[in-house]
């Protein structure tokens, strides 16, 4: 399986590639000001939000899925708008995606962001760490299609 | 009350910077966790430094050096007679951390807002995300003052006299059990523990939780000495790369009036990853 970015986040990596160091935090703000709360239906189902154990800020998350293609909203409290800078990024980046889709993601897609020259690796890890968790909830919903198939 | 403390001067209160947002004299500087934070808002007249793009060196793993340090003041608008406020997220933690540098640098006038970032929200009190710019100032700094900062060797001294040695980081941290979070290997450490003979008093224990403001000097007193952290003896604290201990060490020579405490900002990241160095679980 090739590793690819789906279009809408290739475009949010290009355009963070192209910023200079002030841009990238005024972009960043930007995003972190986007981030959308969850809808009724998302939290009419019931479902209770999972957390994100490897963010020192806390996080949560969850997934709404139509027709195959995902949605994720994120709750984030809102004295950390770099974390809430991420998950908006995740979220308009992978709005609608399938979950085959975000298995492909590198897990080191944000290098070319260059958003080591602002924060610290553990500062970035929060990212990563948005990222392993989305995929694995695409691992699993692939996993519940499967056993449904069968 | 902040009279209780031994160094009263070096906290001020909301109110008092509230009333001080127009004052030459005074620069406020806001330090946090969050580097994104100052941007989405902050006190009026306020800069910003962070604690990584602004005080580390460049190339090594040190602090800017004192013409880089003299440029930012400079940069900010800080002379040598400017009382420094600093405040900032989660406890004031990388508040703290700014505060000692500029003491590491000679600088005569700091203070810590009490209760931070957090309290000054929490007041209703107005934020803006107007950058203000302030003239340059000729500043000059000292050279660099050895008695706060505590590196290898002088922890290995300190240990081998049995002298005090504070670790700040959570229980899990302390006993080994977490070498660096999940997903987080790059800041963690090869092994795991403490340094042999550190007693584990995590930082936030000298914080009111409700109001994020220092506990009185009473109960901050007898937070240390339980664990034999007395005034009469040499202290170092460390954390994992040394903010959170730059609290603890605020909190044992500014309010408590210890007058030999280092911070150890090398820390587990460093003492973790020493081959041949001790190591207590």
């Amino acid at each position: 399986m090739g590793e690819t970015l789906p279009p809408a986040l290739a475009e949010i990596v290009e355009d963070f590639r192209q910023c200079e160091r002030q841009e990238k935090i005024a972009l960043l703000v930007d995003y972190a000001s986007q981030l959308l709360p969850p809808p009724p239906e998302a939290l009419a189902d019931g479902d209770a939000p999972e957390s994100v154990p490897e963010c020192m800020t806390p996080v949560s998350l969850r997934v709404l899925e139509q027709n195959g293609r995902l949605r994720f909203y994120f709750d984030i409290p809102q004295d950390a708008p770099l974390i809430r800078g991420y998950a908006a990024i995740m979220q308009q980046g992978l709005w609608e995606v399938t979950p085959e889709e975000i298995l492909r993601i590198p897990a080191d897609f944000y290098h070319v962001m260059g958003l080591q020259e602002l924060l610290t690796p553990q500062r970035l890890n929060g990212l990563t760490a948005i990222l392993a968790h989305v995929k694995r909830v695409a691992t699993r919903l692939l996993a519940n299609r499967l056993a449904g198939e069968n | 009350m902040s009279s209780e403390y031994a160094h009263p001067e070096a906290l001020v209160e909301t109110d008092w910077v509230a009333e001080h947002l127009n004052d030459p004299h005074v620069r406020l500087v806001e330090s946090n966790e969050d580097p994104l934070l100052y941007e989405t808002g902050h006190i009026p007249g306020a800069v910003k430094v962070d604690w990584f793009t602004t005080l580390q060196h460049p190339l090594r793993r040190d602090f800017i050096e004192k013409a880089q340090f003299e440029d930012l003041c400079r940069r900010l608008g800080i002379g040598n007679d400017t009382t420094v406020v600093f405040y900032g997220d989660k406890n004031n933690w990388f508040a703290c951390y700014a505060f000692w540098l500029f003491a590491y640098y000679g600088h005569q006038h700091l203070k810590i807002m009490n209760g931070g970032r957090t309290k000054w929200v929490a007041e209703g009190r107005p934020l803006t995300q107007e950058v203000p710019n302030y003239p340059p100032t000729e500043y000059v700094a000292r050279d660099p003052d050895p008695s706060v900062r505590a590196f290898r060797e002088d922890v290995f001294k300190q240990m081998e006299k049995g002298l005090p040695l504070v670790d700040v980081r959570s229980p899990q941290e302390y006993s080994g059990e977490l070498i660096h979070m999940p997903n987080y290997p790059q800041e963690g450490a090869q092994r795991g523990g403490h340094i042999p003979g550190a007693v584990n008093i995590p930082w936030a224990q000298a914080v009111n939780p409700e109001t994020s403001t220092f506990k009185p000097a009473a109960e901050l007193r007898q937070l240390y000495e339980q664990y034999g952290i007395t005034p009469d003896k040499e202290v170092i604290a460390y954390c994992r790369i040394g903010e959170r201990s730059s609290l603890t060490w605020f909190v044992l020579r500014y309010l408590l009036g210890y007058p030999n405490v280092k911070n150890y900002d090398g820390s587990w990241t460093e003492w973790g990853n020493l081959v041949n160095a001790p190591i207590e679980k």
